[in-house]
């Protein structure tokens, strides 16, 4: 899932503080909150609010077309493969021309579900629901980043392993993927 | 005196035997090549994207779009040129598309695509006279510079690998079947199954692409 940068509240505060109601040419002079401890953030590193940040380099996303697990049943799977260039508008759908249901013979890519075609009503269409057009709303590609927000997620199988439930399967749990939760 | 000015008259008046030849020879050469040179000067002026893009139809909307793809700038800096992909490297090809290419100038003269909507609303016609061209030739533009007997499969992604090993090597496909709307946006495809069978881009087939033909029920648009 992509991990959106989450601003904490204090930052919030400062940043109000310091755009709103400061005048403009006494901002470069303020202590800025980066500048204080506690405040790092993880996106912008050191770099006073002002300025503006160099971004890392671009990685390359990955094109390995291995399936990941997902971190809980309902997970959007994400997309093991690159993306780029994919025609996405009004005219076209380019992942519909391996993912849809007519294409998986050929393309072996796996099929939308099944309630891909319905719509808000919970009615079947023929193809693809208009409120599921835009695929990268949930599915994303998947690069090798460090995650920007630390993440406690805990797998339920994993969860249930530690309560000592008896439901958890033979071969144990899959182990979680360290950067599954808060990869983008 | 009279006899040796009558010698010069008829001298004169007769038109000459091996001058004229002379001249139709010599004379005829140095203006066919005077004539060629500028034929294929000019020919390869127009084979240029500098030309191409003079014109603002192909500045405003292809070229555009053609400048976020791979074949416009990547990472060795190598890139494809308008009459690269769509002006065939021999020259009879060559000749013939140059002759086809008349309807276009009439089509500039008449402004047909003067205007992005213009544009826009004939865009499915126009690819799709790209993908018959190609499908009728087995890509050959692609081929030019993409050689199938030199691709490394072992460097391709698996996706690649398997397409490219089964449907093209047998040659049930041709590149322009898979690799529509590369270099140029895709036109709408909802209008796509009405176009005959040799314009069509199989992985363009309807059923795959968007469902925006659907109107939503009355009763959901109501709340």
């Amino acid at each position: 899932m992509r991990a959106l940068p989450v601003m904490r509240p204090v930052s919030l505060v400062v940043l109000c503080a310091a755009l709103g109601f400061a005048p403009a040419a006494t901002l470069a002079q303020r202590p800025v909150p980066s500048d204080l401890p506690g405040h790092y953030d993880r996106m912008r590193g050191n770099v006073p609010i002002p300025e503006e940040a160099t971004p890392p380099p671009l990685t390359n996303p990955d094109n390995s077309d291995v399936r990941r697990s997902r971190a809980y049943a309902m997970q959007p799977p994400v997309v093991p493969h690159k993306i780029e260039g994919y025609q996405l508008d009004r005219n076209a759908n380019r992942c519909m021309f391996c993912h849809a249901r007519t294409r998986t013979e050929q393309s072996q890519a796996p099929m939308i579900s099944v309630t891909h075609f319905q719509d808000r009503d919970g009615n079947f269409l023929a193809e693809l629901s208009p409120r599921r057009y835009f695929c990268l709303q949930c599915h994303v590609p998947q690069a090798p980043v460090n995650p920007l927000v630390d993440s406690r997620f805990v797998d339920v199988e994993t969860m249930l392993r530690r309560s000592g439930s008896p439901s958890v399967p033979p071969g144990g749990p899959a182990p979680a993927s360290p950067r599954e939760p808060g990869q983008r | 005196m009279i006899g040796l000015l009558r010698r010069y008259w008829q001298v004169i008046r007769r038109p000459a035997v091996h001058y004229s030849l002379g001249f139709l020879t010599i004379g005829g050469f140095i203006g066919g090549v005077m004539f060629w040179g500028a034929f294929n000067t000019a020919l390869e002026a127009t084979n240029t994207e500098a030309f191409c893009i003079s014109c603002h139809e192909m500045h405003d909307n292809v070229y555009q779009e053609l400048q976020g793809t791979i074949h416009f700038t990547n990472r060795s800096g190598v890139r494809a040129t308008c009459p690269d992909c769509h002006v065939p490297h021999r020259w009879t090809s060559k000749i013939a598309r140059k002759m086809q290419a008349s309807k276009e100038v009439w089509g500039k003269l008449f402004g047909t695509i003067d205007t992005a909507e213009k544009f826009e609303a004939l865009r499915l016609q126009l690819a799709s006279n790209e993908w018959k061209r190609l499908k009728a030739n087995d890509s050959l533009e692609c081929r030019n510079c993409h050689k199938f007997e030199y691709m490394d499969f072992t460097r391709q992604s698996p996706r690649a690998t398997r397409a490219h090993s089964t449907s093209l090597a047998s040659g049930t496909r041709t590149c322009i079947d898979c690799h529509v709307g590369i270099a140029h946006r895709l036109p709408d495809l909802a209008g796509i199954a009405k176009l005959p069978e040799e314009r069509r881009s199989p992985d363009a087939l309807p059923g795959v692409v968007r469902s925006g033909g659907v109107e939503p029920p009355a009763e959901e648009t109501a709340d």
